[in-house]
């Protein structure tokens, strides 16, 4: 990756004289680049970047469909019709119907409210296990890109240490031994996915600290907390919050599948992995295709809509690899 | 260009010794020790015995000198014994590289060709349909998680078609069926099919994804402009300028994907039940059979670290400006 940064602060253009600078901001000529151009120069990066995003229009219906699924997954003992773990005797294997939308399971179990609830372990496994590695990642790229030297040789050292451990294997091999729930899952997940946020950091810091704006706040006896936290970090903001988004449908990809092998959450607990392993089942696959086919729609619709986010939110904070966007 | 290969391989050392490290300690961090993994509930074992058993597996000797001992045999070529089969680990995995290579080989061949390919196409025709098309289709790739792909492929391809029509159009397990009156490599071509084509999707995103990103930026940089502005004909700066200069990125993530030849697939092995590293590595994880994972682990770091190595040399060979720096 190169140097990529986000909107660059403090860059602001003179509206050119007679251009529609005009008083109300916050309404979008979307129809009209130039002008928009011309009052956007105004704005501040995290509203410009805003704009953009709202031009794209797939990302933004991807973000609505999350917020669905998140306001379900927090709200799922309320909307969920039935209990997701209590077996029914009454209603085994019974394909969709009207009381159950999306049928029932070899225990009888809600489909539906099995995936409500197994939603709020699919997205919390993302954004724990991601937030823990962002943390990490930022914090020593920053000391190693800031500090350089010894600091430097240390960090990159246990970067490249492990990056050539195969990541998803040490997963396999780590969860068994801590206990195979969420939790553990979260946590492994979050102590091996590091490396790359580091590394991006540390180039960014490498590259920001020769900059003019920290050389000049430098210059004029700023301390390394205020050129840190007001003039490196809000540059490096935006790539990393793309790689965060990337990282949660890579998280919830893999807890899936770990739970698909029955190496990840235990059953009875919901979890969409959980619901997906029926399909290992020959006879579920073929005769049964409710049971898989809705946990299955519901990763990849979620994975589709975040990795869709991820790209509206690259083209949004960093203008310059979108390619020629408008 | 001797000097770089010879330092890049003195990087190496040091790490592939802490990746044993690391995989020496995560194995003795295993709940109980391989005596208890050994014991099948039910069988009963006297505290004598269990005593000697220790002693003979050396496990009363300190930490630093049974990861001594292990390190030895391993540069000896004894990758140990499996815990649950009793059989030779080395064995077991020199018959399952070569089902893991044959199909990771197929998928990743496929991957790499189609996808920088249509990235090329993608990057050249920016703002067209087939753009569009291409670039949804790369999100599905990526997006959709291997392991719902082939439970899909297997409905699709394998059930459904017998269910509907009573034909085997494609076999949803194993690498031959021992019934089948084919000749031995169009049966096996045949339980390929499948799971290459699962993969080849996911690789082919991959590839086509940076293939078009690399190119796109390429086709930005002013030399293009300068180019263009000479009065070169397109042809000349497309595949003169333009993609000789976008496809060095893609080397590295061609070199970076070699290892899966190795390692396999873990989901889609499992899944379709091919005898590869990938699936014996789940057995292993399911069995808790640590010296397997060990093995494992370690054939993985290792072919992760000579993809490096490979992937760094060939990218001094063919950019200079790498190897001059």
């Amino acid at each position: 990756m190169t140097s990529s940064t986000g909107p660059v602060p403090g860059v602001s253009v003179p509206p050119a004289s007679g251009s529609a600078a005009a008083p109300d901001l916050d309404a979008e000529p979307i129809w009209q680049p130039m002008a928009d151009e011309g009052a956007a120069s105004a704005l501040s990066p995290r509203r410009l970047a805003w704009r953009r995003f709202r031009r794209n229009r797939l990302a933004v219906a991807a973000l609505g469909l999350l917020i669905v699924f998140a306001a379900l997954a927090i709200l799922a003992p309320l909307v969920a019709p039935y209990d997701p773990i209590k077996p029914d005797v009454k209603a085994i294997g019974k394909p969709p119907s009207l009381a159950h939308p999306f049928g029932t399971d070899e225990s009888g179990r809600d489909v539906l409210s099995r995936l409500l609830h197994g939603a709020r372990v699919s997205l919390s496994v993302g954004f724990v296990a991601v937030t823990i590695y962002i943390t990490i990642g930022t914090l020593l790229g920053a000391l190693a890109g800031y500090r350089r030297g010894m600091v430097d040789g240390v960090i990159g050292r246990s970067i490249d240490l492990v990056q050539s451990f195969p990541s998803l294997i040490i997963i396999l091999a780590i969860v068994p031994l801590l206990g195979r729930s969420i939790f553990n899952i979260m946590l492994v997940i979050g102590l091996l996915g590091w490396p790359p946020v580091a590394r991006l950091v540390r180039g960014e810091f490498l590259s920001l600290r020769e900059r003019e704006h920290t050389l000049a706040a430098r210059g004029i006896g700023a301390r390394d907390r205020r050129i840190i936290g007001k003039h490196i970090l809000p540059n490096v903001a935006g790539p990393l919050i793309v790689l965060a988004s990337f990282g949660m449908a890579e998280a919830i990809i893999l807890e899936a599948g770990l739970s698909v092998l029955g190496l990840g959450i235990q059953p009875p607990a919901p979890s969409w992995g959980v619901d997906l392993s029926a399909a290992i089942d020959i006879g579920i696959l073929t005769r049964k295709p409710w049971l898989w086919i809705f946990p299955g729609a519901a990763i990849a619709l979620s994975v589709l809509a975040i990795n869709f986010v991820g790209d509206g939110l690259r083209d949004a904070l960093d203008p310059r690899s979108s390619g020629g966007r408008r | 260009m001797g000097r770089f290969i010879l330092r890049r391989l003195l990087i190496s050392i040091p790490i592939l010794l802490g990746v044993t490290i690391v995989t020496f300690t995560f194995a003795n961090l295993a709940p109980g020790d391989p005596i208890s993994a050994l014991m099948k509930p039910g069988t009963d074992l006297r505290p004598e015995a269990i005593e000697q058993l220790r002693l003979q597996l050396g496990l009363d000797r300190p930490f630093h000198e049974r990861y001594l001992a292990w390190l030895t045999q391993l540069l000896q070529g004894n990758l140990g014994v499996e815990t649950v089969g009793r059989g030779s680990i080395g064995a077991a995995l020199a018959r399952r590289i070569p089902n893991t290579v044959l199909l990771m080989g197929t998928a990743l061949s496929v991957s790499i060709v189609l996808g920088v390919l249509l990235g090329i196409i993608s990057a050249f025709r920016q703002h067209t349909r087939t753009d569009a098309v291409l670039t949804t289709a790369v999100f599905a790739g990526i997006s959709l998680p291997p392991y719902l792909l082939a439970m899909l492929a297997i409905y699709a391809f394998a059930v459904l078609p017998f269910q509907l029509f009573g034909i085997h159009l494609f076999p949803a397990n194993g690498i031959k069926d021992p019934a089948s009156t084919l000749p031995p490599w169009l049966d096996t071509l045949w339980h390929l099919l499948l799971p290459a084509a699962v993969l080849a999707f996911a690789g082919t995103a991959t590839f086509l994804r940076y293939t078009r990103a690399s190119v796109l930026e390429a086709m930005r940089l002013d030399f293009v402009t300068t180019a263009r502005s000479k009065g070169l004909r397109e042809r000349t700066v497309r595949y003169g300028h333009i993609l000789r200069n976008a496809l060095l990125p893609v080397v590295t993530v061609i070199g970076l994907s070699l290892p899966a030849l190795v390692v396999g697939a873990l989901f889609v092995e499992t899944l379709f039940s091919w005898p590869g590293v990938g699936s014996y590595m789940i057995e292993a994880t399911r069995e808790r059979d640590y010296p397997v994972i060990m093995a494992v682990a370690l054939l993985t770091s290792i072919t992760i670290i000579a993809a490096n190595l490979l992937t760094d040399i060939t990218y001094a060979f063919v950019d200079p400006r790498i190897r001059h720096s």
